[in-house]
Formats: structure tokens, C-alpha cells, sequence
């Protein structure tokens, strides 16, 4: 099984966790593995993106333009930033929630959410958009975004894991404590 | 051997424990920073480890540790090396007993430098070799072979992984802790006819490291990671190879086409290795370069043509084939080769049609940063003034950011103190401010405030103590009482090293108390030559939120003055201009409660 895979945020999402949770799975089913982070002055609030290459024959631990089987985007603005790595056919899994820069509120090119929304749906034909807001009402917590789209992006079955492989690498991957909430968002369904 | 899944710099920190390192120094830099962390966390016992006050201490400290026989690693990133230079250009005529590689980690782009400046370069220039990793399984492995070449040839060895290397992670074989090497340093012997320099050592030194590199790069033709892969189709016509190196190698690997090319990946740039490149270039009509930063294999392919009368045609950076500058990606690499070898390129996705503009995100100072409250206070004092405000290096650097605007120069580490004195010089009627950071202070910024005290300028020097080397990840330093092996030690107070230089102004003050800061601001500047402000409120990495702020909407009359006095992330005009706060980024710090003109921000508290 050959899956590139591309994670995008901005700094401070969770962006990195996902990532490792995706390696750890890929490890555990005995796969082949490679990926990249952002990791510096971009993670204080810019834009920030995980590459994660699974199985053999991965070179680079870059994804190329066009070359990813799925984007898992944890905020609109940055899916459609990000939507050029995505492949012809490739699947799309963002939340509809933005994260407004300092900058669009002082002066800076403004945030149009609505349009940007508009332009994923038209652009990506396969698009799962994950309530993020009723998600963290539902489960009380603003920290798992990260789990909440992992879970999202394994039931469109592009992930290439089932939940049971990916909840096995969540429980390895977070403190015991906030095990329980990784699971209640790993399975939440709006 | 065991299989981990690695960061490029861990596999580095773990090559080197493997390969039997002793002692091991460093500043932090992205991205080279984690090395040093990894090694804290995984050395054994007898493994010395410490974050040194900058590049330079770190490289001495290991030059002595080698002179008494130990082997020993030096981490930087590539603007680091420049504060290294100096021991480095002597210790490479010098040499060492036991072992050193010092790695340095360039950043093409630059992502997080002041610089595209190119290690393979600076190794030519300081005469020593240099290993140059394609992905996180090499740089495991060359950070090996770096310590066993060090230690056979007596000299200071370079490992320069690039950012992608570094901070690319990889699944890999390691060995186990049991399998590491051993080594026991032999000591120091006393000889000053080896490690006294003078000029006498120094003539007959530089003759046996130039007749070293050349007997080396014989060698390492034969060294199995620099590598002549073969076409699969001899008969093609032009004969085409691709000569490319690091992270550049991988990007060559993906594109369509590179089996139809000769490949040499060049895993020491120097010295290069001839006698392989000659194999490589037997027969191809042309060769293109792919690399970052310097030409540097260009170059060293276009110098063998030259010497040995080859007819190929060389392309690169120098031939205008390849862009000068920035980093390279997997698909600017693909189209560099289909261009190469007559193909149309991989169509590139199409411009979205109708797409709307998207916001920026240039990266900012975080919700309830120290750092903003300082620059307000002194922007507040010095609204009816002349200034200069210098920057430096550190997050505060973020300050250049509207709405802030507090940076108008960055130089260097160190160098905005220096700045602001010789812009005093010539305008005398400009307030001239220094913007600094603590572990800047420590790293080069003393030497600065000595200049201008001993030459009498008339400058505020404001350290931004915020407890911590808070860009590159929360290392300790020598103000923060801790040390890389986690030992409390007495911290050095920077209060006390401005008072001995000879400042008798120096005001330590919470940034957070708004109207007190102002008023320190005002009074300190007024005094007549060098004096200093000390805002001290530590990291929101390193304090605890007690409560988030909350806005009363029923007082919010949608100024939104705390939005454009202050850009704090943590503050969100709603569609009706009014203010609401995000939860999960307000850390309490209150300085919007304090700029709030209708006190209708309350409840913040912070530790």
C-alpha cells in the first residue's frame, strides 16, 4: 500500500501529534515510512504542513504537487492554500472553522470564509468538512482537532488504517489521561 | 539494531552516541537544535552535554574535551557557524587528538535563518571535510563515518544536514545502547609544538592539510555514499547525467525520467571526489547540477572538465538551468529534469478559477507574549519622540509586525545594541533603543553593551527577559539557573553583569504593569548614556494561566482598540465590530484589560 498524505493548519493545531499518530500506525502494520514537519518561526502562528509518505518506495519524505492522496486540513483557509499538493481524484478532509490571522483584522487581506468554503466544494469533489465547533461542544474540549479529523478522514476509507489500527496508535501516542477524550473524538460523527 | 522512527537530528544525536561520543556542545538554532535535546535525553551517564552561551564557547569546549582525546560533537545552524569561524580557521591547522564533528544545519529558503549560506562552501574555505546526508538513515550513518574519519586524520570533521534532513523523520535500523562504543579520552599531553599556533605551525600545517584533502578525495571516491548510479539505457543519445547531493538527491529519485540519467550523488563536496566524478563524466554529452544554496558541485564538475580537457557541458546554478536562490522541492526538481531531458513537464495544477484571496499568516508574537507588553510600554513613552528601535534575534524580532511596528533593524545575534550606538553618532537627536533578548544578552549582546559604555554612547538597552530561549523550543541559559543536564546552578543575573560593566541606570520592571512600565520607560530614557531596562515576565510556555479574560459585550462598543493596539491573537472582532476573546489562546496576561478605553475586558489572571 502506497499513501501520501498531506496534514495543514497553522501553528499550534495539533498539526505535528497527527502526523506521529499516523507514523506510529503505519509502523505498527509493519509499513514503510517518512515525513516531514514544519518546525521554527512558522509554528508561532503561520502556516504549517505535515507530509507523511507510507509504504515502500518513498524517496523524498516530501509529497510532490498533485501527488497526495488526501489532505487533512485543520482550518479552511489553509485546505485551500494547501489544495494544489492534492491529486486528481484525491479526498479532502477539513474543518469548517477558521482560525483569522492578526493580520486580517489589521490591515491584512481579509478572511471570506463563506467563499473559501464555496471554492473547497467546488474544487475537491471528495470533501468531508468536520463541524469542529459542535464537535468541541459535544466533547467539551478544543484540544483534540487533531483526532477529531483523523477519525473523520479514516471513515472516508482513503486513510488506509481502520479505526481499531488508528486508535492503537492514538493510545500510544497521548498521556493516559486524555486517552478516554481521544477516543470520544476519534469516533465523533456530527 | 532495533528500528525507531526518527527525526533527522535524532538519528544524528544517536549516530553520534553510537559512534562513542564524550562530550557534546551546542547553541540552539533551527533546525539544528534538536541534536542537543535528543542526546540529553538518550546518553548515558559518562556522556557530558551542556548548552553553551553561543557557537563559539560551544566549539572551544569541545576543542579542549578533543585535545584530551575525546570524541565529541558540536551543533549549530548555519548562521551559528559564522560566530564559530574563529576557533574553527585555527582548530583546522591545529587538529584534534581525539574526535570532532561539528554539525551545522543550513536552512535553504531560509526558513528560519538570516542567511542562504552554504556549509560545503565554509568547509572548502576552513580546508576540512565535509559529509553531506540525503535523508535521516544517512545522516544515522555519516555521523558515524564522520568520527571515525575525524579521529584517523586528526581534524575537525563537518556533517551538514539541511532543514529537510533535520526535520524529516524517517522509520530506520539504530543499534542498541548495549552496542554502542566505548571511549576512554587518553588525556592531555603537553606539547606546544602542537597545540600552541604560530605562524611557523601554521605555513607547515597548511601544506600538509592541502596535501591531506588531495590524497583524501581519492579516497573518498571510493567511499560507498558517494555513489555513480548507471542509466538503464546506455544507448540514448544525448548522454545525459544528473550530478546532485542531500536532500536534493531524494527530490531527483521521485522525478520522472532520473533511471533514463547517469546519477553521482556526492556525499562529500569536499573534498569532492574526482576520481568517481571522472567516471561519472566518461561519455555524457551534458551533466545538470542539482543542489541548493552554492554551487558547489557545480563547480567542482566544471574544474574537472577543465582539467582533464572534458567535453561535456555543464549546467546549474552558474548556467542560469537552476534558480539561484531558495529551496528546491520534489516538484520543482520533477519539471527541472523533464525540462533536461526534452519531456513536457508534469502539468502543473491549474490556477484555481475565482478563488478568493486568502489571508496571510506571517508568524506572530503568541497570545499574552511578554514581549508585547514591552514594546507597547515603550512605544507608549516615545509616542511624541524621535527613535530608532534596533531588533535582534529571537522571537521578539516578531515585533516588526503591524500593529506593533517595534523593529526597525535586525542584523544579528547580538548586533542590535552595536547598531543603535553607531545610528546615535550620526542623528544625536534620536532616542536610540536596543531591543534584546536574555539568552541573546548572554550569547553576544555583553560585548556590545561594553562598546558602547567604554565609547560613550547615549542609548537604552531594554533585555526582554522572559526566562527562556523561547524560539527554538524552551532551552535553559546561563540567567535561568538550569543547565542541559537539568543541575540547579547559581543563575548569573543580568542586572548585576549590567551594573558591573559601569551602568548606573538599570530598571527591572513587570511589562504587564502598563502605566508603571510607561512611566519607567520615560524616566530611564531621559537619563544621559548607556542605561537599561530590564522587562522581566517569563514565556507563556514557561508560566501557568490562572483565568482567561472575558469582555462584557454590554461595555464593548467596538472600538476595537485592543485589536490594533496590540494584534494578540487571542482577540476576535465579530461581525459586529465588537471583541470576543478565544479561550484557548488568552493566557490572562491583562494588557488588553489595561488598553481597553471602556473597562469592559476583565478576569484575566496569569501565574
Amino acid at each position: 500500500m502506497r499513501r501520501d498524505i498531506v496534514l495543514c493548519g497553522t501553528g499550534g493545531q495539533g498539526t505535528v501529534l497527527a502526523s506521529k499518530v499516523l507514523a506510529r500506525a503505519a509502523m505498527n502494520a509493519g509499513l514503510s515510512v517518512k515525513s516531514a514537519e514544519t518546525i521554527g518561526m512558522a509554528q508561532r502562528g503561520g502556516s504549517v504542513v505535515s507530509h507523511v509518505r507510507v509504504g515502500e518506495g518513498a524517496a523524498s519524505p516530501l509529497v510532490g504537487l498533485g501527488r497526495a492522496d488526501l489532505l487533512i486540513a485543520f482550518e479552511p483557509a489553509e485546505a485551500l492554500r494547501q489544495l494544489p499538493y492534492l491529486r486528481e481524484g484525491g479526498t479532502l478532509v477539513t474543518s469548517d472553522r477558521p482560525v483569522v490571522p492578526v493580520s486580517a483584522t489589521v490591515g491584512g487581506p481579509s478572511y471570506d470564509v463563506e467563499k473559501i468554503m464555496a471554492t473547497l466544494e467546488a474544487q475537491a469533489p471528495n470533501l468531508t468538512v468536520v463541524d469542529a465547533a459542535r464537535a468541541e461542544r459535544e466533547l467539551g474540549s478544543a484540544k483534540v482537532l487533531n483526532v477529531l479529523l483523523l477519525g473523520a478522514a479514516c471513515r472516508t476509507g482513503r486513510l488506509g488504517f481502520t479505526t481499531d489500527q488508528l486508535r492503537q496508535a492514538i493510545h500510544e501516542s497521548v498521556r493516559e489521561r486524555f486517552v478516554e477524550l481521544n477516543d470520544r473524538a476519534l469516533d465523533w460523527q456530527g | 539494531m532495533h528500528r525507531e522512527f526518527l527525526m533527522g537530528n535524532e538519528a544524528i544525536a544517536l549516530g553520534a552516541l553510537a559512534a562513542g561520543v564524550n562530550v557534546v556542545a551546542g547553541y540552539p538554532g533551527t533546525p539544528s537544535t534538536e541534536i542537543i535535546e535528543t542526546v540529553r535525553k538518550r546518553r548515558g551517564d559518562d556522556v557530558y552535554v551542556e548548552w553553551s552561551v553561543n557557537e563559539k564557547a560551544a566549539l572551544e569546549v569541545c576543542a579542549g574535551a578533543a585535545y584530551a582525546g575525546a570524541r565529541t560533537l558540536v551543533t549549530m545552524k548555519c548562521v551559528g557557524l559564522n560566530v564559530a569561524a574563529d576557533p574553527l580557521m585555527s582548530l583546522a591547522y591545529i587538529g584534534v587528538k581525539g574526535a570532532m564533528v561539528i554539525v551545522v544545519a543550513d536552512d535553504p529558503g531560509p526558513i528560519s535563518s538570516q542567511t542562504e549560506q552554504d556549509t560545503r562552501t565554509f568547509a572548502q574555505l576552513a580546508k576540512i571535510p565535509c559529509f553531506d546526508p540525503s535523508g535521516v538513515a544517512d545522516a544515522y550513518q555519516m555521523v558515524q563515518d564522520a568520527f571515525a574519519l575525524s579521529e584517523e586524520l586528526h581534524t575537525p570533521v563537518f556533517l551538514r544536514p539541511t532543514t529537510r534532513v533535520d526535520h524529516g523523520y524517517e522509520a530506520i535500523d539504530v543499534a542498541d545502547e548495549s552496542a554502542w562504543e566505548k571511549s576512554l579520552p587518553a588525556g592531555f599531553e603537553k606539547d606546544p609544538a602542537r597545540w600552541v599556533i604560530f605562524p611557523k605551525l601554521s605555513v607547515r600545517a597548511h601544506a600538509e592539510i592541502e596535501a591531506r584533502n588531495a590524497s583524501l578525495s581519492d579516497r573518498l571516491s571510493a567511499y560507498p555514499q558517494n555513489r555513480l548510479e548507471r542509466e538503464s539505457d546506455v544507448c540514448a543519445a544525448p548522454r545525459l547525467g544528473v550530478a546532485t547531493g542531500g536532500i536534493n538527491y531524494a527530490y531527483v529519485r521521485e522525478s520522472a525520467g532520473a533511471d533514463d540519467c547517469r546519477i553521482l550523488r556526492v556525499a562529500t563536496p569536499f573534498p569532492f571526489p574526482e576520481e568517481l566524478a571522472l567516471d561519472f563524466l566518461d561519455g555524457l554529452d551534458e551533466v545538470l547540477c542539482v543542489e541548493e544554496l552554492d554551487p558547489v558541485i557545480e563547480r567542482a564538475l566544471l574544474q574537472v572538465c577543465g582539467r582533464h580537457h572534458l567535453p561535456v557541458r555543464i549546467r546549474g546554478k552558474l548556467s542560469g538551468d537552476v534558480k539561484p536562490s531558495g529551496e528546491n522541492s520534489v516538484a520543482y526538481v520533477a519539471d527541472l529534469l523533464a525540462i533536461f531531458l526534452g519531456r513536457a513537464s508534469a502539468p502543473a495544477p491549474a490556477a484555481l478559477a475565482d478563488a478568493p484571496e486568502l489571508p496571510v499568516r506571517p508568524p506572530v508574537l503568541c497570545a499574552g507574549c511578554p514581549h508585547r507588553a514591552s514594546f507597547l510600554a515603550v512605544k507608549e513613552a516615545m509616542r511624541l519622540e524621535k527613535t530608532i528601535y534596533c531588533g535582534d534575534i529571537g522571537c521578539y524580532t516578531l515585533g516588526n509586525a503591524r500593529p506593533l511596528d517595534m523593529c526597525d533593524t535586525c542584523l544579528c545575534m547580538g548586533a542590535g545594541i552595536t547598531i543603535a550606538q553607531g545610528v546615535g553618532h550620526v542623528e544625536p537627536d534620536t532616542r536610540c533603543f536596543a531591543f534584546v533578548g536574555d539568552s541573546t544578552f548572554f550569547a553576544s549582546g555583553i560585548t556590545g553593551v561594553v562598546n558602547a559604555f567604554y565609547n560613550q554612547a547615549d542609548l537604552t538597552v531594554v533585555v526582554l527577559d522572559n526566562s527562556t530561549t523561547a524560539m527554538t523550543g524552551h532551552q535553559p541559559h546561563p540567567g535561568t539557573g538550569v543547565t542541559a543536564l537539568g543541575e540547579k546552578v547559581a543563575p548569573v543575573s543580568i542586572e548585576a553583569v549590567l551594573r558591573a560593566i559601569g551602568l548606573t541606570v538599570v530598571e527591572t520592571v513587570d511589562p504587564l504593569d502598563h502605566d508603571h512600565a510607561v512611566d519607567v520607560v520615560s524616566r530611564v530614557a531621559s537619563e544621559p548614556g548607556v542605561k537599561a531596562i530590564i522587562f522581566k515576565s517569563p514565556c507563556v510556555f514557561v508560566s501557568r494561566p490562572q483565568a482567561t479574560s472575558h469582555v462584557d459585550w454590554s461595555r464593548c462598543i467596538g472600538c476595537q482598540r485592543c485589536v490594533k493596539t496590540l494584534g494578540c491573537p487571542a482577540l476576535v472582532p465579530s461581525p459586529d465590530g465588537k471583541v470576543a476573546i478565544d479561550e484557548s489562546q488568552c493566557v490572562g496576561c491583562t494588557l488588553c484589560e489595561q488598553v481597553c478605553p471602556t473597562g469592559a475586558i476583565s478576569g484575566g489572571a496569569s501565574a
